[in-house]
């Protein structure tokens, strides 16, 4: 049934995220037609009236469009994805300096930890 | 959709059932959740017109339930209620036979994917393919309302899990409403829509399952336990 839901945020709402991901990772690209509303409650094991939610809070973001009679399809609008990679990005970092400086960590040192970080890692790949 | 007015149903001296009033709504998946002996079988029973309520009405789509429902209503009985000399195959004849509204080719194709074989007899079958069955036989009639009485109980991970993925392939949420007790609630939990609790008989939380989430951070089991908490205090 893929990835578990957890109970903290409504199930549509986390729908919307791993979509979201996939699309920010490519592995759903620009013009991609989403599985039908019930393909897609099967796959991940719950009820279609959350997808068509899901369907519908995205389509609202604009991330998706409905053809009528086609399906759901991931938008072409470059501006609109590009927005959605921002935003991604943006939540990710907000968190982990809200869990940071909650742990009573400083700007600067949260700056050279992560710069230590990919440094090391960059060499680690290279190896 | 389905309906409850003041409904009481009193078993010679005890109260199953006290007072209930309710209403659900159409193109929902609905849990009735609650501890054994909390009445949600009787509120089940009493919603396809099997038992009387001795107080109160219900209704389904603005009629009077009564035992004729059945014609709108598909029930599922907790019990194993097939003749076991029919094989799996002439009992889904026989129920073609009692229902106008038994949709044979979509009885073969939930056959099929519960992997269920039409040649085998119904007493040879392990529980889990019996459990299989019924789902075939309830879900397979074109019918606005299906009503299943703990199909999951007592069935192992594997059949708990074919059963709720074939509730969701084969259950057409625009034309029919579901409504499902259980213990189970782990196995249905995002499947339900809305969750009706009760205990002794009476109801303490009707609710979204999705409001649970986000408005409390909760799954229903912990809901669940809140509630009757609240209730004992």
């Amino acid at each position: 049934m893929g990835e578990a839901f957890h109970n903290l945020t409504p199930i549509y709402i986390q729908l919307v995220e791993r979509i979201n991901r996939q699309i920010v990772r490519q592995d759903l690209k620009p013009g991609d037609k989403l599985p039908s509303v019930r393909e897609m409650a099967i796959q991940v094991g719950i009820n279609p009236n959350t997808v068509q939610r899901t369907y519908r809070e995205l389509e609202l973001m604009g991330i998706v469009e409905t053809r009528r009679g086609q399906g759901t399809f991931v938008t072409e609008n470059k501006q609109v994805l590009e927005k959605l990679r921002e935003m991604m990005k943006e939540s990710r970092i907000e968190s982990f300096v809200r869990e940071m400086s909650e742990m009573g960590y400083s700007a600067e040192e949260m700056m050279e930890g992560l710069n230590r970080y990919l440094r090391r890692k960059k060499g680690g790949d290279k190896e | 959709m389905i309906q409850f007015h003041h409904v009481s149903k009193r078993y010679l001296t005890h109260l199953a059932v006290d007072d209930l009033s309710f209403s659900l709504p159409q193109g929902k998946v609905v849990g009735i959740v609650g501890e054994n002996g909390s009445g949600k079988s009787t509120t089940l029973k009493l919603m396809a017109g099997l038992i009387k309520p001795t107080r109160g009405t219900v209704t389904i789509a603005g009629q009077p339930v009564d035992r004729r429902i059945c014609r709108m209503v598909s029930y599922l009985s907790e019990l194993d209620a097939y003749y076991p000399f029919f094989t799996v195959g002439e009992t889904i004849d026989f129920y073609k036979s009692q229902f106008a509204d038994f949709d044979a080719e979509k009885a073969e194709a939930i056959l099929k994917f519960m992997d269920l074989k039409r040649e085998v007899k119904v007493k040879h079958l392990s529980k889990g393919n019996r459990g299989r069955v019924k789902i075939v036989c309830t879900l397979a009639r074109n019918v606005p309302v299906i009503l299943m009485d703990e199909p999951l109980s007592g069935l192992d991970p594997m059949v708990r899990e074919s059963i709720v993925k074939g509730l969701i392939s084969f259950v057409d949420l625009e034309k029919q409403t579901v409504v499902i007790t259980t213990h189970e609630i782990k196995e249905v939990e995002h499947v339900l829509d809305t969750v009706l609790l009760l205990k002794g008989g009476r109801l303490i939380g009707i609710e979204d399952v999705e409001n649970i989430r986000s408005a409390q951070q909760l799954g229903i089991v912990e809901w669940m336990k809140q509630r009757y908490e609240r209730v004992e205090e």
